[in-house]
Formats: structure tokens, sequence, C-alpha cells
């Protein structure tokens, strides 16, 4: 008789879970089957009654049943809930087309990123970035670089002089006058190994010229250091920034400060050396100004010519950004429009 | 410098298959730029023409229809000058000639054929300065015995190149034919002709009548020589065409012998009218005031910084400048007395620069060697004597303080390798200095180089390794890189950081200008210090340099305020400028300058004094000086500020920055700055960045807000919050500020999260509550707040 009823009940749940149709109907039969006065639960409280030969039978067939009960409800459960988790993300698609939450990029000015690649380079090679004074005295900036009051050579650089100090101080024309500087503070007069970028003044402006641009100059002093040093040194340069298919060339030429004296020309970065308009059809660019220092700059500064001789270059950084990134008119890179600024705002190319 | 090649070939034989391209490129590589290499004369398919027929044109009351003999045909050619005529030799253009003008094409003029064009000089090119009035109205006539079928241009002597070269200002002595000679002689290892000085002196004396007085230590070499009977008229042909390819116009023979002579030997000359002179010639510093009316008729103004020759009654020229009118040689002088001196050349520099530059000053400017002025004195001579039939009157007034020896310097081999990093022998030094002239002295371990005086920019061993290396060729040098000692560089790269910083932040760098008008300099500070101005600035604009950054970054908001672009966000670090103690001072700063949308959110938010605080705070923190640093609301600031939303930055209890909105008289939008005094910031030493033990014990969080009258600041309250906090509260935060209709007009709310913990032990909520209430009491007996509900 109790096992009839086990196996009425079993038929039953056999068949209640076929018309269940969502998460609150299969609650409602756990409810009905399992809770404390479910009918599962009902059953198996009769196993008292259940007379001693019957009961291991009555125990397997109620098993049976709650298993069966089981294992319905998870396998129905889980469709459920994988029901409902498709129905929420479905519910929760956007439009990714939509733009993001922009984080604001900044630019880096290109003035700042040619500085920091040139710098780069020569602390790799063992300098050591000099930072100088923008307001110099005549004699730094020019007399202690062999350029001596009248010197015909003072006419390419027309110099802004501060009031009532003609010929005394200056807002500086060069950053050659870090060559002095840190010769004159190298207390040991021992070898030295400097780049100074910065910026410098001369009274000239037009789309090639700005009264401020910025100039970066290196020197390197020691007791052995040749023009075949200073070529190896900015060939490694001019490919690194230019490269590395850019030849150099040295070309002789005169500065006050340098004896011997070259121009550095390197192979036309638009043309690779074919000829073109920015060559004017040499296949070749004037980029670099050098030359060994010439032994009164060396004495002037307190070195032993005799012992020591170095070599010195200098060069206009706003060129070689005009070059990079192909900015026609210097004054844009003073302009500082909105629009110029924000074309800065990656990384540069390696 | 315009250097003709038919006037150097005269000193020099250069190879003949050289392109005059080729000849300029050679010289750049020994350290002489050129700026063009071309013939003087750009024309092709001319030919010389007789007119043989010339009538009037049917449909023209100007133009004539000529048949023109070119040699191997007869041309019709219609020609509009005036002086066309029969029997006329001309210069003719034939069908395909391309001339400056354009190309001349085969053609019909009113109904007649015309087969190319009869030239004026004009028309070929000839700069408008060589060309008289007949040269621009008419057709140019040739002399009756040019032969048919030849080339004009060859017949006029002007089938000559040019090269245009940019010299460096070291090398004076290639001003000058010569110097030009013996510079291609060392390229090409040819010698250099002598000049011809050779001329017949009559038995005068010019000392017995004639006097110079030099009277200042700017001349240093005076010599002067007289010459009778001259003849003045036109220049041969050749002394013509030299002048003209070398850029100076032809005048008579008189003057065109002195500019060639200039040419030639570099040494500036000049002719006084010998009558008019008189007989005494004085060197001189100007008077003060004193006036001169030079050859171009202009009367200038002297001062003693210039040199003058004058006679005995008035200044009669502006040394090493111009002639004065006075004395000039005019059609009908005789006699003239030739001057050929030397100068001091930075006086020369100074004047020239003031009044004119000439190729005499060109000249004296870069110095001279003492040799050649003796020389073209002679030369002079050679040359009157044979085209101006001149008597030269014997002897010469002379007047010479200049050192004229040859310079010997010593020089070993193995410095110049040392040096060049090459590896040159002796024997191919010796060469190379051989091929420039100079002569060498072999004493076995080093060689003594005796340099001549042309070469005023040879004076130590160094020059001349940089000879040898021009010759040798600087770019045959084998770059390396160099070996050195290892050491540790130095590089402070904390602008980097600070610029990557404010970067990664969304501000854009700006490069702006560091002069800027004197009326802006004091703005946007209230510090007292002098400014610093330009002697000559380029613009009223630019004349004095920047104390502030902010007046830049302004005028950068203004520009693209203007085109705009109103949502601003930008900084820069520049250099300050000031005098103080009458030192020169310059520090590093930094400002930031933001406007308009700053979040770029579809929601977007605009700037307001909270976002500029926020980043300021944050980049001080990044730097190290957290807790060092407050916001003074109460003490002075700059006009430029608005003074309800602007404060002064103390850092260390020193004013380094501001920070602030600016007033609405300097801006209608709402702009914010900041700037600070980065050198003395970063003057102070960062805190250290050091591991503190993460806290074991949980902390309580406990929320609380005030209604407190609107003047009282966070910061006050802050304080008093603290003060009852004790040590257990780590933490406290505003996290609202409310002000609206839920509360009096005249207050606001403040809400505050307190977060409290102790290191050692969990706090119970009981010993929590004890300080909070300690809080809240404080805040309400010394703000008179009261407690506002949740």
């Amino acid at each position: 008789m109790y096992n009839e009823k086990v196996e009425e009940l079993l038929n039953e749940v056999k068949n209640i879970f076929l018309s269940v149709k969502d998460k609150t109907e299969l609650e409602s039969l756990k409810q009905e089957y399992l809770s404390k006065n479910g009918k599962i639960t009902q059953i198996n409280s009769l196993i008292k009654e259940v007379p001693n030969e019957e009961k291991r039978e009555f125990g397997m067939k109620v098993n049976e049943v709650k298993t069966y009960f089981n294992e319905e409800y998870e396998r129905l459960n889980s469709e459920f809930e994988l029901k409902a988790i498709n129905e929420k993300l479905e519910s929760e698609r956007i439009d990714i087309t939509l733009p993001g939450k922009k984080v604001k990029r900044g630019s880096k000015h290109p003035m700042s990123r040619i500085q920091e690649e040139f710098e780069d380079i020569f602390i790799s090679m063992g300098y050591t970035i000099y930072d100088g004074p923008e307001i110099e005295s005549d004699e730094n900036c020019f007399q202690k670089l062999n350029l001596p009051k009248g010197h015909p050579a003072r006419d390419a650089q027309d110099t802004f002089y501060l009031k009532d100090e003609y010929e005394k101080f200056l807002i500086r024309s060069q950053t050659s006058t870090a060559q002095v500087r840190a010769m004159e503070e190298n207390k040991e007069k021992g070898p030295l190994r400097i780049v100074c970028p910065g910026k410098v003044y001369r009274r000239d402006e037009d789309a090639t010229h700005s009264h401020q641009f910025m100039q970066i100059e290196g020197l390197v002093i020691d007791e052995n250091v040749s023009m075949a040093d200073l070529k190896g040194t900015l060939e490694v340069f001019c490919k690194k920034i230019l490269g590395e298919k850019t030849q150099v060339r040295f070309r002789p030429s005169f500065f006050p400060f340098t004896e011997p004296s070259v121009e550095v020309d390197v192979t036309c970065f638009k043309c690779g050396g074919k000829g073109c308009s920015l060559c004017k059809q040499t296949g070749w660019i004037e980029v670099l100004g050098a030359g060994m220092v010439h032994p009164n700059v060396l004495e002037m500064s307190g070195y032993d010519s005799k012992k020591y001789q170095g070599f010195a270059f200098g060069t206009g950084m706003d060129r070689f950004a005009m070059f990079k990134y192909g900015i026609p008119d210097i004054r844009t890179i003073y302009g500082n429009d909105i629009r110029f600024l924000n074309q800065f705002d990656r990384k540069d190319n390696e | 410098m315009l250097l003709s090649r038919k006037f150097v070939s005269e000193y020099v034989d250069l190879p003949e298959d050289l392109s005059i391209k080729q000849i300029a490129d050679d010289m750049t590589s020994v350290g002489n730029e050129y700026d063009s290499a071309q013939k003087l004369i750009n024309c092709t398919n001319l030919t010389v023409g007789e007119v043989i027929e010339c009538e009037m044109h049917p449909d023209s009351d100007h133009l004539h229809c000529c048949k023109v003999n070119v040699g191997d045909e007869i041309l019709d050619i219609v020609c509009g000058a005036p002086n066309v005529r029969k029997g006329l030799k001309v210069i003719v253009a034939l069908d395909g000639a391309k001339l400056p003008g354009g190309e001349i094409k085969k053609g019909m003029i009113r109904g007649q054929v015309s087969n190319g064009m009869l030239c004026s000089k004009a028309e070929l090119g000839i700069d408008n300065k060589f060309l008289e009035a007949k040269d621009k109205e008419g057709i140019h006539e040739l002399p009756s015995d040019a032969i048919v079928g030849s080339d004009p241009i060859k017949l006029l002597g002007l089938d000559d190149e040019v090269i245009d070269f940019e010299l460096t200002s070291n090398r004076g002595d290639l001003l000058s034919i010569l110097g030009m000679a013996y510079e291609l002689g060392a390229i090409y290892r040819k010698n250099v002709k002598d000049m011809d000085l050779s001329y017949v002196e009559n038995n005068e004396d010019i000392n017995n009548e004639f006097k110079i007085d030099i009277q200042t230590e700017d001349c240093t070499l005076f010599l002067a020589k007289k010459v009778k009977n001259i003849t003045i008229k036109e220049s041969p042909d050749f002394i013509k065409s030299r002048l003209i390819a070398s850029g100076i116009r032809p005048i008579n023979n008189v003057v065109d012998i002195s500019n060639y002579v200039m040419l030639e030997t570099g040494q500036p000359l000049h002719f006084y009218d010998s009558l008019s002179l008189g007989n005494t010639l004085i060197v001189r510093n100007a008077n003060e005031g004193e006036t001169l009316t030079t050859l171009d008729g202009i009367l200038r103004t002297l001062n003693i910084e210039d040199i003058v020759i004058s006679n005995e009654r008035e200044s009669v020229g502006l040394a090493g400048v111009m002639g004065g009118l006075s004395t000039e040689v005019e059609d009908n002088t005789k006699e003239i007395i030739i001057e050929s001196a030397i100068f001091n050349s930075i006086k020369i520099r100074k004047t020239s620069k003031k009044i004119l530059r000439s190729e005499a000053s060109n000249r004296f400017e870069k110095g001279l060697d003492p040799k050649r002025t003796y020389m073209a004195i002679d030369r002079c001579c050679n040359l009157l004597e044979k085209y101006a039939d001149a008597t030269i009157v014997g002897g010469m007034v002379i007047y010479d303080n200049e050192k004229k020896e040859d310079k010997s310097i010593d020089i070993k081999v193995e410095k110049i390798n040392k040096v060049l990093g090459v590896n040159v022998t002796k024997e191919e030094t010796i060469e190379i200095f051989e091929a420039l002239g100079f002569k060498v002295f072999d004493n076995n371990d080093y060689l003594t180089v005796v340099v001549p005086s042309r070469r005023l920019d040879i004076k130590i061993t160094e020059d001349l390794i940089e000879e040898v290396g021009r010759i040798y060729g600087m770019d045959k040098i084998e770059g390396k890189l160099p070996v050195f000692e290892s050491k540790l560089t130095k590089n402070n790269n904390i602008k980097r950081v600070i610029r990557n910083w404010l970067v990664d932040k969304g501000l854009n760098e700006t490069l702006s200008y560091s002069l800027i008008p004197i009326e802006d300099v004091h703005k946007y500070t209230l510090d007292e210090f002098e400014s610093i101005s330009l002697a000559d600035p380029m613009s009223e604009d630019r004349n004095t340099l920047r104390y502030s950054l902010l007046s830049s970054l302004k005028q950068i908001y203004d520009y693209n305020n203007a085109r705009n672009n109103s949502d601003i966000s930008i900084f820069e670090i520049g250099k300050s400028f000031y005098k103080e103690n009458g030192e020169y001072k310059e520090s590093n700063h930094l400002a930031i300058l933001m406007s308009g949308d700053y979040y770029l959110d579809i929601k977007n938010t605009s700037v307001d004094f909270y976002v500029i605080k926020g980043i300021v705070e944050e980049l001080l923190d990044y730097l190290g000086y957290t807790g060092r640093y407050s916001f003074d609301a109460n003490s002075l600031l700059p006009n430029e500020f608005h003074p309800g939303q602007s404060a002064n930055i103390i850092v260390q209890g020193e004013k380094l920055g501001i920070i602030g909105k600016l007033h609405p008289n300097v801006s209608k939008k709402d702009i914010f700055v900041f700037e600070i005094n980065l050198d003395k910031l970063l003057n102070l030493y960062p805190t250290k960045m050091t591991y503190k033990d993460i806290p074991k014990y949980p902390s309580i969080v406990k929320d609380v807000a005030f209604i407190i009258d609107k003047d009282i600041t966070n910061e006050e309250i802050v304080k008093v919050i603290k003060k009852n906090g004790g040590k257990l509260l780590v933490d406290v935060l505003v996290f609202d500020i409310y002000t609206g209709d839920k509360i009096d007009k005249n207050k606001k709310s403040l809400a505050y999260n307190l977060t409290f913990r102790d290191n050692n032990k969990t706090l119970t909520e009981d010993e929590v509550m004890v300080i909070f209430n300690n809080i809240i009491r404080g805040v309400e007996n010394k703000f008179n707040a009261v407690l506002r509900d949740k």
C-alpha cells in the first residue's frame, strides 16, 4: 500500500514538470513537493508507519522520487537561469558605435620633442646636458669665442643687446656660449663632454628665420679627439635623427671659435640625394657647423691647448623640427595655434 | 664676390674642358661656397647680321621691314627700333633663340613675315646699371667691321662665365682676382702668372711738391703717386667687359682703371683731381659733427669714429668708404693723385655700416696685404700709361707703419694627423703647401712654412692644419667614434618629468617668445623687480624680456579664441627675467592657463577654479610636496586676478606662485591660470617616498553634514574637526556641498566622510561615537553650525 502511494507520487512527479513555464512555477513546485508540508516530505515521513520488511523498498522508491524531482528541478532551473541571463544580456545591448568617454590627450610641443630626442642621443653617448643662461655677457658670447669687438664675423649674427649695455650684455645669439661656461666651470680643466640645447635670439624674421629659435651646441675636450671623431659622432647623430641611409659630408668653412672649421651637409632627406627643390638640386642640405676648438678659445678659458684639443658643433633645432614634421614656416612653431599643437598628441615614430 | 672666368684666366690657366659649375663645386669643396655659376649672357642662337634693305612697314608708322644678311641666308625681319637702317651691323636673334625675355619664333607682324629679331643690349639680359640711354631706346649698333655670321657676344667681349661666391669673412684675400688665381692654382696645381707692373717715370719727384700728414693711428700705410697729362675717354672693351662681369659699371678710362686694379689686387684706390686737391693730404679722425659731401652728392655728418682724408681747407673723402665730391675726377681732369692706403678695419666697418657698404669698404673691413698696397699703385701707373696716355711723375709719398714680412710657422706632420684624424705623409703635406704658394723648409722632424703676406687669415699652426685639410679634402676624413673614459652623465630631467605629467593630464605645451611689450611686464604679479629691455628691439611689441609667462599664455588664448577655439588648456615652462641689485637674473617658471571645456565627455564640463586647483595639487603632490603647500586667499593679489577666486600659493612659508581666475577687466570669458617659480620650488628637497605599514585593523567611517554661514571656509572647519578628532581620526574628506532652497540663503551645507582607525587594535563603535560627538560639538560651538538631517 505504501509502495503504491510512492509509485503514484513518482508518476505524478514525472508529469508535473512538463508544463512548467518559468522560474516562479518551478519554485512553487519545489514548495509543493519539498517544503515541510510538501508531498515528497510527507510521504517520506510515512516511513515510521511502513512495516519493517517493506521499509527498504519504500525508502529506495522515495529516494527515486526525490532524485527524479531534484534532477528535473536542476535541469529546468539552469535552463531558466540561462534564459534569464540571455534576456538580461539582450536588454543590456548598447550602441557600441557611440564615442568612448574621452580622456583628454595633451600634446608636447614639437620643439620639446626634438630637444628631448637630441638630448637622448647624446646622453646615450655619454654627454652631459648643460643648461646655460639666456642673458649673456659679450665676453662669453663673443670675446672668449675668439670674436673680439669689431670682428667682421659678428655681422652674421645681428645681436639683441640689452638697453644701455651695448657690447656688454645681450640675450645670447648662439648656444656656443655654453662652450665658454662649461670650460670655465670645469675647475680641473680636464676632459669635457657636453651638449647645451636652448633658446637663442637674433634680429631676423621671415619664413625660415625667427627672432627667437632653438640651437644645440656640443663640445668634447680630450687629449686626442680629432676631426675624424667629430665626423664619426655627427654621422651617428645624423643617421639617428634623419634615418640610417643619411650620409654626412664635410666642407671646409670658417668660424672664429674653431680651426679647422667645417660646414656639415647631409644627403637631402626629401629626395635622398637625387636632387630636388628642397636641396636646390644639389642632393645635399647644410645642417651643422662644426670644427676643432680654436686654441685661443681653449686658452682663454684656462685650458692648456698644448695638452688638450677638442671638437665643437652647433645646429638650429628648429630646422630639424621643420624637416621632421614637414612644417613649412618657422612662425607656425611659435604661433601656438591649438590646431597646430593638437597635432603633436601622440608618441613619435622611432 | 663675382668672379669672371676670363678675368681670372689672365693669371691662372684653368683647364679648358672644366665647366663653370665644376669650377664652382671644386671651390666649394675647399671652403668657398657659391650662389650661382653661369654664363654672363644667357642667350642662344645669336649671330651678327647686316641690314641690306630697310623699308617702312606698309601698315605701321614706326615698324620697318628689313632684309638681313646673316651669312648663310637673307632673312626678312620686322624691326621697331628707331635707329635701324640700311648698312647697319646688328645682333640677330634667329628662330628658336632663347633670350631672357622669352623664345624668338618665326611669325607675322601686321601681315609681314618676320624670321627673327634685331636686339638691343637690354634684350640680351645685361643689367640695367650697365646700360646707357641709347641701349634702352634702340638696337645695338655693332662696329662696321663686325663679321657677318660670327658670334656677337664674343664680339662684345661678354662671352664670359661668372661665379657668384659667398665668401667667409676670414678670406679677404679672395676679394681679388689674384687671390682667386692662387686658390684655383692650389686646386688645379697651376702656377699664378705675374702681373705687368712696368711703366716709365718722368724725372720729377712728387716729394718736392706734395706732402702727406698722417694724424691718426687708424691709418697704418698711406701711399700717394702723381700722374699727369691724362686723357679721359672710354675704356678699352676688355676693361669694360671685365668690370661688367664683376658687377661694376664702367664710367671712363681713369675711373675704370681704379676699379679694375681694385678687382685685380683687392686694394681699393682713390684718385683725386690734383688741381682741386692742392698739395697736401691729411689723414685724421673726423671732428664731431663735421660734414662732408660724398661722391653721390649726399651731405654726411661725421663723428670722431670716422676717418677722413682732407686737404688744407676741408675734408675731401671718407677714408675707405667713399670719396668727396669736391675733388672728383671729371672729364677735364688732367692730373691725378693716386691714393693707396690701409685703414683700421674696425673703424671702416663701423663707418660703412652707418653710411654705405661699398666694394672698397668691404675690402678694407676684411683686412689688406700691405704688399698689394704698393703693387696696386704700380699696376695703376702701368694701365694709366697704356690706356690714358699718362705721364707718371717720379717718386712716391710714403707713410708706412705696416709689417710686411711673411710669417714663418713651424708644424709637425704628426700634429696635422692628430688634429684631422688622417694619415697624410710629409711629402703630401709639402706638396699641398707648395700648391698654395707657401714656401716650405724641411727640418726633418718638423716643417717651417713661410706664409705669404696675402694670407692674413693664417696666423697659427691650426690655421695651417686647416689649409692641409682643405686641399687634402675635409670630406676624405673617415669618421670614427671617439674612445672615452666612461663616466656617469648628469641629466637633470625634472622639466621633462613635469612636461610629461602635464601632457598626460591633457594639457597642450606651448612655446612662446620671451620678448613682450614693456607695458605688460609687470602684469600678473605683485613682485617688485626691475625689468630688462632691449637696446634695439625689432618692434615695440617685443622690446622687453618677460617676467611672468602669463601674459604670453593670455596672448595665445586670445589668438586661439579669435579663431573660435576657446577650449584651451595649455602650459609652458620658460625663463623669467629680471634685474636685481644691478645683476641680471633668470629663473624657470611654470605657467598653466585653462578655459572652456576640459573633460571632453558627451556632457562637457567647463573649467572652474577647482579643476585647475586639482591639477596644481596633484602636480605638487606628484613632485613630492604633499602637505607642504597651502593656498592663501587673504593676501594681496595682482589687479589681473578675480579677488574672490584667486590665491597665492605658499610652499613652506614662501610665496612661490599664484592661482586663480582672471579679472573680468582682463577677460570676459572665464579663464583660470597658475604660475609658479619652478627653480625656487625645486630647490626645496621633495619628501622622501618611504613605505608605511598597511593598517592591520579595520577603520570605521562616519558621515556628517553641517549647515553653516556661507563665508566659513572648508579649511576652517577641517581644522576644528581635526583638532577634536585627535589621533584616531585618520582622514577627513568633503563629499558634498549644498546651497539652495532647502536651507537658508545665507547658509551652506558641507558634508564630510570621517575615517577613524587605531593602528593597535580594532576600534569599537562606542569608542568612535565618543570622538564623533566631540567633533560635532566642536564644530557646532565654534561656527554656530547646525547638524543637517540625512
